[in-house]
């Protein structure tokens, strides 16, 4: 028995098992009380970041948030158009980037690897999901920045007639190198969460397909895939979600210049590498600090906007297995 | 309709799968190579210095020290959160699994915990200095700690929700048919039982925690000194790692490499670490 029983020890029995009682409901009540802490803490920072953003919502109109000349603080202009672009661009472009080799990994780690092979990957993949993300800008910084420099001046050269792959950046630092980082961190979380949904697909499905015939691809093909859609498209919004909060490790590779991109080697500058960069000194310009605080805001309801998608198309899956 | 011919349906197959295999290839080829990198750029200037000293003067243009202050900075703040996210985390998975759990306050708990899963560190970071300047705090390791705790949160629940999931409901009919009452149940029978599981959920908050550098870049402040009391600045590994690499001379950037390499390292024990412990502690366990 524990210790703190001993505590109770009485040599009246039926006070024993009484106090016993009162303890229990009183201790639960108290344990209960502490699973308001995460809706208080969903409300609060909502309500947080919406109250301390309300100096400049309230001066200005939504649409002027987007329609002002550009992002110049010590002159009251604040446009939040090129860093919206700017973080919509490097996360599509990681998707695009990180989409079909987690496919085709998920698939054949769920359905043709040996356990052996699944074995092997999942250290592997936990370590690619573990190296912090500082760890990551540090290496986009040493060997993608430098090879996507040549890239450039190749592209310039040779495919400059395509708009999005023709730019006058010659350091590298782009939305080309944010999102091959980036893809390489959401890559891990895409894999993880895909596997999951493939895995929980019944096996008799793949043996009705396989006993007439079909051969295992055709049998992923017409079975699995469109019976895994929703849980699929979910898996690739968790990883677009994460893909659009990540700072440190996109801030470091990105550029960072408040302008609205027109092509894959251009520099951009992403909401969150926004608020890291400039929180320290925006205490003395008026409305600067509420400006932040709006990145913040637009960067958690752009966030929100992708995860309830994502529980929604989960919650489809889960009420068609219950049918 | 006609069906394709059987060679061209199995080199199809055969095409999808090397493409597959090429994809792994990739997958592993990349993770070697963030090793690698990591490991040359940073090996060679890494020596006892670093880990046993405080940055002296000029530090950051190239002179002498090391960054002590960062890597214990770092450990303050992720331990320090990682505990203050214990105490309402293992309540509130043990709610998220009581009998209660189909109720409609337990499905709003959940879906807030969702929602803050989901929430970017950055983010946490705003609202945590928000939260730092309400009341009247400045940056120091107090604020970091809170802000760390709200960001571990929901990693660390989820984690724990995990886990006791796995806990055969027999155990806790068998404990409370003998009359044992429900807290008793859950303090002396369940999380015994989850324990290793739960050293792995700590170090996977822990590990969340101690890479992060957006939410303590706001609130934790920064200093070349260690910490002694809450209330001071505190320095930590990423923004150590930052602060370096965004220096002209290269000799700093060098010990921005070998910060990085550390903070691999320390991430990497302390996985590992939680591995053998969770598996000495697995002896315990009725499965």
């Amino acid at each position: 028995m524990a210790s703190w029983l001993l505590l109770l020890h009485s040599k009246n029995r039926a006070n024993y098992y009484k106090r016993r009682r009162i303890i229990d409901k009183y201790l639960r009540r108290c344990l209960y009380m502490l699973t308001a802490l995460p809706v208080i803490l969903a409300m609060a920072l909502l309500l947080t970041l919406l109250v301390r953003s309300w100096p400049l919502l309230s001066v200005k109109p939504l649409w002027q948030l987007f329609s002002d000349q550009a992002w110049l603080p010590t002159q009251g202009q604040f446009n939040f158009l090129p860093f919206i672009t700017g973080t919509l661009w490097v996360t599509i472009t990681a998707l695009i980037i990180a989409v079909p080799p987690c496919l085709l990994v998920i698939i054949y780690l769920s359905e043709y690897a040996h356990w052996a092979t699944r074995e092997m990957m999942k250290p592997v993949l936990d370590l690619l999901a573990a190296i912090p993300s500082v760890v990551y800008g540090v290496w986009g910084v040493i060997a993608i920045v430098p090879w996507v420099k040549e890239l450039t001046l190749f592209s310039q050269n040779y495919l400059g007639f395509i708009p999005i792959l023709s730019s006058k950046n010659p350091t590298g630092f782009s939305i080309l190198a944010g999102s091959i980082v980036l893809a390489i961190m959401i890559g891990p979380y895409i894999i993880a969460m895909g596997f999951e949904v493939l895995s929980a697909v019944p096996a008799g499905y793949r043996e009705a397909s396989l006993s007439v015939g079909a051969t295992r691809w055709e049998t992923i093909k017409y079975v699995l895939i469109p019976k895994t859609t929703s849980g699929i498209i979910a898996a690739i919004v968790m990883g677009a979600s994460r893909a659009l909060g990540e700072t440190m490790a996109v801030l470091m590779v990105v550029g960072n210049v408040a302008r609205i991109p027109a092509s894959i080697f251009d520099p951009a500058y992403p909401l969150p590498a926004l608020i890291a960069n400039n929180f320290g000194e925006m205490l003395s310009i008026p409305l600067y600090d509420s400006a932040l605080m709006t990145a913040a805001f637009i960067l958690l309801i752009l966030v929100l906007i992708f995860n309830i998608f994502a529980s929604l198309m989960l919650r489809r899956i889960i009420q068609r297995e219950k049918s | 309709m006609k069906q394709p011919n059987r060679k061209i349906r199995h080199l199809e197959e055969f095409i999808v799968k090397v493409f597959m295999i090429l994809s792994l290839v990739v997958i592993v080829v990349c993770t070697s190579y963030i090793l690698f990198t990591i490991l040359y750029k940073g090996l060679p200037s890494l020596n006892l210095a670093m880990i046993t000293q405080t940055p002296k003067g000029g530090y950051y243009l190239g002179k002498e020290g090391g960054i002590l202050n960062a890597i214990l900075g770092s450990i303050y703040l992720a331990g320090g959160g990682t505990l203050a996210a214990l105490v309402p985390g293992i309540p509130l998975a043990l709610f998220l699994h009581s009998y209660r759990q189909h109720s409609s306050w337990a499905r709003l708990v959940q879906l807030s915990l969702d929602t803050l899963c989901g929430i970017p560190s950055i983010v946490y970071g705003a609202f945590g200095f928000a939260i730092m300047v309400a009341l009247g705090l400045r940056a120091s390791l107090l604020a970091g700690i809170i802000t760390l705790a709200f960001l571990e949160l929901p990693i660390l629940t989820r984690a724990i929700y995990e886990v006791i999931r796995m806990v055969p409901e027999e155990l806790e009919h068998a404990s409370l048919g003998l009359g044992a009452t429900i807290f008793e149940t859950k303090i002396q029978i369940v999380i015994r039982q989850i324990l290793p599981g739960l050293i792995t959920a700590l170090q996977l908050a822990f590990g969340r925690a101690i890479g992060d550098a957006a939410s303590v870049l706001f609130t934790a402040g920064y200093t070349d000194r260690i910490p002694v009391s809450l209330f001071q600045p505190v320095a930590s590994l990423p923004l150590a790692v930052f602060f370096q690499m965004n220096t002209p001379f290269p000799e700093v950037q060098q010990r921005a490499y070998a910060s990085a390499l550390l903070l691999t390292i320390i991430v990497f024990v302390i996985s590992l670490g939680s591995r053998l412990l969770s598996a000495r502690l697995s002896r315990n366990i009725i499965k």
